[in-house]
């Protein structure tokens, strides 16, 4: 298995929400990538988007501008 | 075969459409139901399809627009998630059934309905809603154009009405969907629903509603939803939260392209190309002795639908003189329309209902013309 790190994970209520999350960060070019919630954290959607810690300020700003809800954000290892 | 039936469904699809089902089955997943390549590729095109669709109706907020299987599906759902014993209702004799017994259904829970009289022309009085309009009245509930007549009926005026009155608007878009610009912000609409299998020229088992953001709708179903796992209730955040179960990825694939070739043909060439098959259709069959066509064609927009009947004629026997002897593919009979046929006087008779695409071609207008004369002149 691939060595874990600490990483930022944002979780969403929603599936849909993943998705704008996803879209939106694409068009943006904001860093980071759609994985399966990993198991220290209880999210509600399957889906969160993850991304190294350092980029914490750029996708906060993304999902400002776009109103994308999310769940919670967490930092854990991935 | 002459295929004109396309307000049942419209049979001819563009080639995109077939293609991208196709394509999805080869290639799609379970949307929302995990992180792997085939999952996501379903979660997206449901995304983008949602997004596309919420824009296309004049929609803000994607997570908004739900998607359901059809009409049915998206009223049903509308009409008992947001009325209550004791609250009022107004809807018109216009409607089709997927309206009018989920209306009735909630009649018999103790919600108080009001229908709006149609003339013989099949056309309502605005001042009408007005006038029901009580201290208990919760919404109006009404369709954008008859599926028998093909009037329409002017939805931003009615929303307009409920708006003033703070009443929930809930339109039934199913003959108008993919044809008609709707504009849920500008006609005050609070849910609109529709179906793709019609004008949007999706796939059958495709459709949707769009909830205005505050609006709160009780969930019909509730089940799987790919998350919250552990909690005993389902989701209340929308759009999850009217869409338990696993959704039709395949059909919504096809919708999705379905949408974007209405964008770039342009939804009012298409509408004009099919209101121009309609009026000659009309013209050609009016003055015909021994006919009686429906509805109201004193001018303006209307459903590219033309009903009529050829004397005392059993209209099914019409509708099968047509498909046997002239190849012409109709529909004959009862059209889920209960009060509009009792308006119309067309209860035993029924009616014949030509309804038309905008790839149909004037030749076969000729044809259906030339069929409504020979048959006709064997009447009289």
């Amino acid at each position: 298995m691939r060595k874990k790190e600490l990483k930022l994970v944002v979780t969403f209520h929603t599936t849909a929400d993943a998705m704008a999350m996803e879209k939106t960060c694409k068009e943006k070019n904001a860093p980071g990538r759609l994985i399966p919630v990993p198991r220290a954290i209880s999210a509600g959607c399957g889906l969160a988007w993850c991304a190294a810690l350092e980029e914490r300020e750029a996708i906060l700003s993304v999902m400002g501008e776009a109103g994308i809800e999310s769940e919670a954000l967490h930092e854990c290892m991935v | 075969m002459i295929y004109l039936d396309n307000a049942a469904t419209t049979m001819q699809k563009p080639e995109e459409v077939i293609q991208a089902v196709v394509t999805a089955m080869q290639s799609m997943g379970n949307a929302g139901r995990g992180a792997h390549a085939a999952s996501l590729e379903a979660s997206r095109t449901i995304y983008d399809t949602r997004e596309k669709l919420c824009h296309f109706f004049g929609g803000k907020d994607p997570r908004q627009l739900v998607f359901t299987s059809n009409s049915t599906e998206s009223l049903n759902i509308a009409i008992k998630g947001v009325l209550n014993p004791g609250d009022h209702v107004i809807t018109t004799m216009l409607e089709h059934n997927s309206v009018l017994r989920p209306l009735y259904e909630m009649e018999e829970r103790g919600v108080r309905l009001t229908i709006v009289e149609s003339d013989k022309k099949g056309c309502i009085e605005y001042e009408d809603f007005e006038k029901a309009i009580c201290p208990e009245t919760k919404a109006i509930v009404c369709t954008h154009g008859s599926n028998l007549t093909g009037n329409l009926v002017d939805i931003e005026r009615v929303g307009e009405i409920a708006a003033r009155h703070g009443l929930l608007f809930v339109v039934d878009a199913s003959q108008t969907a993919g044809v008609f610009p709707i504009d849920v912000e500008k006609m005050h609409i609070d849910i609109l629903c529709f179906t793709g299998h019609k004008g949007l020229l999706g796939p059958q088992g495709t459709g949707g509603m769009y909830v205005r953001e505050g609006v709160r709708v009780r969930p019909l179903k509730s089940g799987g939803s790919g998350v919250q796992t552990y909690s005993r209730t389902h989701p209340s955040q929308m759009p999850t939260a009217l869409e338990a179960g696993t959704m039709n990825g395949h059909g919504i694939a096809g919708l999705h392209a379905a949408v974007e070739y209405i964008e770039r043909t342009g939804i009012d060439k298409i509408r004009r190309r099919e209101q121009e098959c309609m009026w000659n259709f009309y013209h050609g069959v009016k003055d015909i002795p021994g006919i009686t066509v429906y509805g109201d064609f004193s001018g303006g927009e209307r459903c590219p639908i033309v009903s009529l009947n050829i004397g005392d004629y059993d209209s099914s026997e019409v509708g099968d003189e047509l498909l046997t002897e002239y190849g012409i593919s109709t529909r004959p009979g009862a059209h889920c329309a209960p009060l509009m046929h009792q308006a119309l006087g067309t209860v035993e008779q029924g009616a014949v209902r030509f309804s038309f695409s905008h790839y149909t071609t004037d030749e076969e207008v000729e044809t259906a013309i030339r069929a409504i004369r020979e048959l006709a002149q064997d009447e009289e």
